[in-house]
């Protein structure tokens, strides 16, 4: 008896303690005030953030891939098709910035595909937030990303002897413009992200749409040398716009007509796929 | 004036394909109590909650939460109510602060009033210690935890709790239990599904019986059990070698088999009518059998449920159902 007594006690102490802190932790049903669009679309870019923090390792391509494209087309082609590595570097460099920023931008639909069938993605659903959030969010966590996978193509420019004459600032404002061409083309991934039913069938079907767009263009060469209908097709292709602008910043040649030239598609793309986008996030799955 | 319902549906339907997963239900859920919707898997629970909060669109009926409609309304809905889903509605990758921070910034707490919010709540439900581990690294328990404290950042005005309690220890299980009744008491309906009947018994005000898409009892845990008509004998006699022996005396005397419990002592008879009872307590005795416990109780929402369907509640054959 008595020995039930003391084991009662403190046991009893505790539960009500906790008693306690539960009914104070209940007690608070004052909603703040409900934050705006931007707000929530940057809680969801710290998530991304933190996911980074967390699992690293999701870094790898953004680091390895960028590292030994530059160093393997230079070396490759450099003498056959420039006479010299380093001028070829020159020329290449801009492209295979965008080249890398674009394969980059895959993953936001492989994430987003592995992503949005935990359960969390119910209680986003259910929140009073803005819808598009989570998906918008999830991109401005990807600037990082594209961010992080440029400043190391630069810096392997740099040590291999690529020098922009627009310095600095060229190579800033190419970083930026090369941001929100990745951030609408980013819809189209997410989409498939939303659509497919496995993060390697997102990952195939981005290999497919992406390579011919971004070797049909001038990335590697100039299209002088190509055949009339390539030409056209490359001249058509919203990569070679990118790439002729990023070359005219770098330069410092770069004026306000290429620059919206080569983020006319990624806009049609965000007017078209962001719609699509958000219909497929609603609908049941 | 009287509130509003918490949650008032007429023929809600859903389907998936030619499958009607949700086939017709009805119900009308005053606030301030806790409300168990139970049923095996895949009677529709979880679509029906899903409806509910605004998750899913139902493909016909009405259904309203709080006053407000769920198909025209969702934002408002979603105003007033918190989800917990059956499989964690946390991030696995973040830590417990990490995630209850993010949920507390989407609300629009201020970072500082957040994390403050956050700690509190890590505090009420025991996981302080845990708050700095990535969630995938914590026990059933814990997670369930984590996933109602989500909940209730800002405490709702109606919280669905999708089987809180599945796949958790009997501990685990009472605190969450706990948790449950705090929060009625402080002035929040919980509308939770489960397919433990213990769990409807113990929790539950009211409770509506679910199959096959269709609810097919409705009423408190006692008008339910009044309702199947039986009383129940538990008997557990004194010796197991006797057991048969009993069996043989109630089955002469009552007209109805004995149920072999798994101890070996035990044996239960459903009677239709409580006066029989002292007979067979009194048969058992002239036939020198002593007894060393008996009670006469009311069937087990177990027994209610075969009852009303004809089959077991938990042994159901695996109907999938259509996670969405």
């Amino acid at each position: 008896m008595t020995e039930q007594d003391t084991m009662a006690t403190p046991d009893a102490a505790r539960d009500t303690s906790l008693e306690a802190a539960l009914q104070s932790a209940l007690a608070r049903r004052a909603a703040p005030r409900r934050p705006g669009a931007i707000s929530n679309a940057t809680m969801f870019g710290w998530r991304a953030l933190l996911k980074i923090k967390h699992v690293p390792e999701q870094l790898f391509d953004v680091v390895i891939t960028p590292v030994m494209f530059t160093v393997m087309f230079t070396y490759l082609f450099g003498g056959a098709l420039a006479g010299s590595t380093v001028d070829y570097l020159q020329f290449l460099l801009p492209g295979i910035l965008a080249q890398t920023v674009i394969f980059t931008t895959i993953y936001t639909g492989v994430t987003l595909n592995t992503d949005i069938s935990k359960g969390i993605y119910d209680r986003f659903k259910s929140m009073p937030i803005w819808a598009p959030s989570p998906l918008v969010g999830a991109m401005l966590g990807d600037f990082l990303r594209y961010t992080g996978s440029s400043v190391i193509v630069v810096l392997i420019g740099l040590l291999m002897g690529f020098r922009p004459e627009a310095g600095l600032s060229g190579v800033i404002w190419s970083m930026m413009l090369l941001n929100l061409f990745a951030f609408g083309i980013g819809w189209i991934f997410t989409t498939l992200g939303l659509l497919m039913r496995t993060p390697g069938t997102v990952m195939t079907i981005s290999w497919i749409v992406l390579m011919p767009l971004t070797f049909a263009s001038n990335v590697f060469v100039d299209p002088a040398t190509m055949p009339g209908w390539l030409q056209s097709v490359v001249n058509a292709n919203p990569v070679s716009h990118l790439v002729t602008a990023i070359r005219a910043l770098m330069a410092g040649t770069a004026n306000l007509g290429l620059l919206v030239k080569s983020l006319l598609m990624p806009a049609a793309i965000t007017v078209i796929f962001a719609p699509l986008a958000m219909v497929l996030y609603h609908r049941p799955r | 004036m009287a509130l509003p319902l918490a949650i008032e549906t007429h023929q809600l339907l859903k389907k998936f394909g030619t499958n009607r997963a949700v086939d017709g239900v009805d119900l009308s859920i005053p606030q301030g109590m806790v409300y168990g919707v139970l049923g095996p898997n895949g009677a529709g629970k979880t679509t029906t909650l899903r409806m509910l909060a605004t998750l899913l669109r139902p493909d016909g009926g009405e259904a309203h939460v709080l006053g407000h409609d769920v198909a025209r309304e969702p934002a408002r809905v979603r105003e007033r109510i918190s989800l917990t889903g059956q499989f964690a509605s946390v991030d696995e990758d973040l830590t417990g602060l990490e995630n209850l921070r993010l949920l507390a910034g989407l609300l629009g707490f201020r970072r500082r009033e957040g994390r403050q919010r956050a700690e509190e709540l890590l505090t009420a439900f025991s996981l302080t210690e845990a708050q700095n581990q990535q969630v995938k690294y914590y026990s059933g328990g814990m997670r369930r935890r984590l996933d109602i404290a989500a909940s209730i950042l800002v405490t709702p005005d109606l919280l669905f709790l999708d089987e809180p309690t599945t796949g958790l220890d009997p501990r685990s299980r009472n605190q969450v239990w706990d948790i449950v009744r705090a929060l009625v008491a402080g002035g929040t309906t919980v509308l939770l599904t489960t397919q433990y009947l213990e769990e409807a018994d113990r929790l539950a005000e009211r409770i509506a019986v679910i199959d096959r898409g269709r609810v097919i009892a409705e009423g408190t845990s006692a008008e339910l059990k009044a309702s199947v008509g039986t009383s129940v004998l538990h008997l557990s006699v004194l010796s197991p070698d006797q057991r048969e022996q009993a069996a043989g005396v109630l089955k002469d005397r009552l007209g109805v088999p004995a149920f072999r419990e798994a101890d070996p002592t035990a044996l239960t008879v459903q009677l239709d009518d409580t006066a029989r009872a002292p007979l067979a307590l009194h048969a058992l005795t002239e036939a020198g059998i002593p007894l060393r416990s008996f009670s006469l109780g009311q069937p087990s929402l177990d027994e209610v449920f075969m009852a009303l369907t004809g089959r077991p509640a938990e042994s159901d054959e695996p109907e999938k159902e259509v996670v969405v």
